[in-house]
C-alpha cells in the first residue's frame, strides 16, 4: 500500500500496479499485520473444521452451487415471485451504475437524506457510498471495520475484515482525530465509543442498505451472517431496506444454505456460526411492532452474465465470498489488500475483476500469483482457481487456435516478439534435427551466457547450461 | 427491453454447454442422534466458548435465577413480552426482587430513543437451540418484536431442554421452514461482537453485550 491509500475506481493505473506491490512488500508495518492476521485465520479455520469430512463437505458446496447455476434463470424468477408475494420491491441492474441509480431513486422517493450501511461487496463494486455523496445523501458504514476504513477515506483490505492492514494505535489516531474519541489502546474503549456514535446514525437514518449472503427461491428468503448486529440494525430500524446482490446468490432451499453456512463461517473466519444469522422474508406486516416498512431487492449483473456464458469461467460464479483464498495465499499475506486496487482482492479477485474491469485493466492480475494451488486447496466450493488464472493468462496474451479468446479486453498482454519466441521454441523441440544442433551450439558457447538476467537474477543464481548436452551423454555412456 | 429481461435472456441464451444438476447429498452434515444430556452439554460448551453464559434452571426455579441474575447486574427494568407464558408468569408473580418489568405493546416509532437508551434487559423464548454451533432459533413476532433481543445490553433467553436439536439442518426440516418462514428469523449465538480492530475480540460492539441463556430441563 501507498502511503495515501488511493479509493479504487473502476480504472486502475496498470502503470501503478508493480509500484504500489512495491511500496507494500517493502512496507513493515503491512508485513507485519497480515502475516499475524493471516497466520491467525489459517489456523482457526483449520480448527474449525477438525472432525468433519470436510472433502465431503467441500464436495456438496460446489454441487450446491453448481445446482444454483444451472438453473439460475429459473431461480431468479422464483426468487422474484416469492419475494413480490412476501411483499418484497424486486429490481434487476444490468451494472453497478444502474444499481446505484436504483437506491437512488428509492431514497428519493422517500425523501431519504441519510442512509446507514451494513458490509456489502456488491455495494463496494457500485462504489454506491460514492455516489449517494453526489447525490446528497450521507452513507455511513455501519461494520466496525468499514466503519474505520471510510473514516480514512480508504476502501476494505480484504472482503471479510476490510480494517485488517491497520493496527490497533493506527485506529486510536484516526478515530481521535475524525470523530474526538481518547486516544487509546483499549480496544473495549475504542468499539464501546464506535457504538455510541453508531447507535445515534441508527434511530436517525432513513434507509438501511446491506448486502445478501444467500437469498433462498423457495421461500423468497434473504440471509445475512455477520457478527457485530449491524446488520440487523440495517435491516431493522431504518423504515426502509434496500438489499443489494450478485445475481449469482441465489440458492435452491433453505437446506442448502445449512450446507453452505457451515461451510462459509468455518472457511472464513474459523467459527462454527456467527453470532447472527439473520433471515429476512418481508417488510414489516400489520401487526408488528418493529422492522421496516418497505424492503427491497437490487440483483445486480455487472459482468455476471458473461461469465456465466463461458463452461469453465462459470466456476467463478460459485463463489460464497469467505476469503479464505486470500487468507491462504502467499501473494496476498506479503502485498496486502490495497496493492491490487481491485474491490475484490487475493485469487477470487484475480479471476473475478478481469471480467468486472476487463482483462485489459486488470491484465496484471492473473499474473500477480506463484500457482502454489493452496486457494483452490482451502476454496469451499471447490473453485479451481489455480486453472481459472491460467486461462486468463491465456486470454491475456489471446489464447491459440484451439483455446479462442473471449474475455473483454483479451489480448492486451500479447506481444508479436514474444508470440514469436515461442513459435520458433514450438518449433524447435518438435524438429530433432534442429533441437539437437540447436543445444548443441548452445552448450559450445555456454561460457557467453550472461550471469544477469534481469529481475529473475536479483535473488536467485541464473542457471547455466550444461557442458553437454544429454543426447551427447547419452550417447558416451554408448546408448 | 428491460434490464430484467436483458439479464435473463442472457442467462437462458448462455453459449456455453448444457448445465447439469449435481445430486446433493446432505448426509455429511447428520451427526448422532445424541441424547438430551449430550445435547445440552454441547449446547452449552459452544456458547460459552464465544462469551454466552447458561444457566441450568427448572420450570420452578427459572424466576429465582433470573432475578439473581438481574441483581447482579443491577437491571433497573426487564422488557418481557406480553402474551408469552414467559412475559405472563413474571407479571403475575408479582415478586419484589425484580426490577421493573415492561413490555414492547406499542411500534417502535412511539418509544424507539426509550428502547434504545433506558432499557437494560429483556426476555425473550425461543423456538429450540442447536446443540452443534450452540445458536438459539428465534422467530420474533409482535409479542417478541425483532429490536427486543437486539436493543437492549442484557439478553436473555429461555431455552427449553426438549426443544434442543442436534443441527441447523435437523431443525429446519424438522420445524419444517420449506413450508414458508416468518417476515424475520434467526440463528443466535452469543452476545454482539467484532474482531475488526487487529482481530481483538470485543463484546456488545451493536447489539447486546451479554447473553444469557436459562436452559429449562
Amino acid at each position: 500500500m501507498t502511503e495515501t491509500a488511493e479509493r479504487t475506481d473502476h480504472h486502475i493505473d496498470v502503470k501503478e500496479f508493480h509500484p504500489r506491490v512495491h511500496a507494500a512488500i517493502h512496507n513493515p508495518k503491512i508485513r507485519k499485520n497480515f502475516r499475524s492476521a493471516m497466520d491467525g485465520l489459517m489456523s482457526k479455520r483449520r480448527n474449525a473444521f477438525e472432525g468433519w469430512d470436510l472433502e465431503t463437505l467441500r464436495d456438496l458446496g460446489a454441487n450446491i452451487r453448481l445446482k444454483a447455476l444451472a438453473n439460475l434463470p429459473d431461480l431468479l424468477e422464483q426468487l422474484e415471485q416469492k419475494l413480490t408475494e412476501n411483499g418484497v420491491k424486486v429490481h434487476w441492474a444490468v451494472d453497478g451504475d444502474e444499481a446505484c441509480r436504483i437506491v437512488r431513486d428509492i431514497c428519493k422517493a422517500r425523501n431519504a437524506k441519510t442512509v446507514i450501511k451494513g458490509k456489502s461487496m456488491v455495494s463496494e463494486e457500485m462504489e454506491l457510498n460514492h455516489y449517494l455523496e453526489g447525490e446528497g445523501i450521507e452513507a455511513l458504514e455501519s461494520d466496525l471495520g468499514e466503519y474505520i476504513v471510510q473514516l480514512a477515506d480508504e476502501t476494505p483490505s480484504h472482503i471479510i475484515m476490510p480494517a485488517i492492514h491497520k493496527n490497533t494505535g493506527e485506529i486510536s489516531e484516526l478515530m481521535h482525530e475524525k470523530t474526538g474519541t481518547d486516544l487509546s489502546n483499549d480496544v473495549e474503549y475504542l468499539t464501546a465509543s464506535a457504538r455510541q456514535q453508531l447507535r445515534e446514525k441508527f434511530m436517525n437514518a432513513d434507509v438501511g442498505v446491506s448486502g445478501v449472503n444467500f437469498a433462498v427461491a423457495e421461500t423468497g428468503t434473504l440471509c445475512l451472517v455477520e457478527n457485530e448486529g449491524n446488520g440487523r440494525m440495517t435491516t431493522t430500524v431504518p423504515k426502509c431496506h434496500i438489499a443489494v446482490t450478485g445475481i449469482e446468490k441465489v440458492v435452491p432451499s433453505m437446506e442448502d444454505v445449512s450446507a453452505l453456512l457451515a461451510l462459509l463461517t468455518r472457511s472464513a473466519t474459523g467459527q462454527h456460526i456467527t453470532t447472527y444469522f439473520n433471515m429476512i422474508s418481508g417488510p414489516r406486516k400489520a401487526e408488528e411492532l418493529d422492522g421496516p416498512e418497505e424492503v427491497h431487492l437490487v440483483l445486480v449483473d455487472n459482468g455476471r452474465s458473461s461469465i456465466y456464458q463461458d463452461d469453465e469461467l462459470l466456476d467463478t460464479l460459485r463463489c460464497i465470498r469467505c476469503g479464505a483464498c486470500m487468507n491462504h495465499c502467499p501473494v496476498y499475506t506479503r502485498v496486502g489488500g490495497h496493492a491490487y486496487g481491485t474491490t475484490y482482492p487475493g485469487p477470487i479477485g484475480k479471476i473475478l475483476m478481469p471480467h468486472l474491469i476487463g482483462l485489459d485493466e486488470g491484465r496484471h492480475l492473473p499474473s500477480a500469483s506463484s500457482l502454489c494451488g493452496a486457494c483452490g486447496e482451502v476454496c469451499p466450493v471447490k473453485i479451481p482457481i489455480p486453472d481459472l488464472l491460467v486461462r486468463l493468462r491465456q486470454e491475456s496474451v489471446d489464447g491459440d487456435k484451439l483455446h479462442p479468446a473471449k474475455v473483454r479486453g483479451h489480448g492486451a498482454k500479447r506481444s508479436s516478439m514474444e508470440a514469436m519466441i515461442w513459435k520458433g521454441w514450438a518449433w524447435m523441440h518438435a524438429s530433432p534435427g534442429i533441437y539437437r544442433f540447436g543445444t548443441g551450439v548452445a552448450s559450445k558457447f555456454r561460457a557467453l551466457q550472461p550471469s544477469k538476467a534481469g529481475a529473475w537474477t536479483d535473488y536467485r543464481t541464473a542457471p547455466k547450461l550444461a557442458a553437454k548436452t544429454l543426447h551427447q551423454r547419452m550417447k558416451e555412456r554408448g546408448q | 427491453m428491460s434490464s430484467r429481461e436483458t439479464i435473463l435472456q442472457r442467462l437462458r441464451n448462455r453459449t456455453g454447454g448444457e448445465l447439469t444438476v449435481p445430486e446433493c447429498d446432505f448426509s455429511v452434515l447428520a451427526r448422532p442422534d445424541w441424547p438430551t444430556n449430550e445435547r445440552i452439554e454441547r449446547f452449552e460448551k459452544m456458547i460459552e466458548s464465544v462469551h454466552g453464559e447458561v444457566h441450568h434452571v427448572s420450570e420452578e426455579s427459572w424466576m429465582d435465577r433470573l432475578a439473581e441474575v438481574l441483581n447482579t447486574r443491577g437491571a433497573r427494568n426487564l422488557l418481557v413480552p406480553k402474551q408469552h407464558e414467559i412475559g405472563q408468569a413474571l407479571r403475575g408473580a408479582g415478586r419484589d426482587d425484580l426490577p421493573e418489568l415492561l413490555i414492547y405493546d406499542e411500534p417502535i416509532e412511539s418509544w424507539q430513543a426509550h428502547l434504545f437508551n433506558e432499557v437494560d434487559a429483556s426476555i425473550t423464548s425461543t423456538r429450540g437451540g442447536i446443540a452443534e454451533t450452540g445458536s438459539l432459533i428465534l422467530w420474533p413476532n409482535n409479542d417478541e418484536p425483532r429490536l427486543m433481543s437486539l436493543v437492549p445490553p442484557v439478553h436473555i433467553a429461555i431455552l427449553k431442554a426438549s426443544e434442543l436439536y442436534t443441527t441447523f439442518h435437523e431443525a429446519m426440516k424438522a420445524q419444517n421452514w420449506a413450508a414458508g418462514m416468518p417476515t424475520n428469523a434467526l440463528l443466535i449465538s452469543g452476545p454482539s461482537k467484532t474482531a475488526d480492530i487487529e482481530q481483538t475480540l470485543a463484546y456488545g460492539v451493536h447489539g447486546p453485550k451479554e447473553l444469557i441463556v436459562l436452559i429449562i430441563e
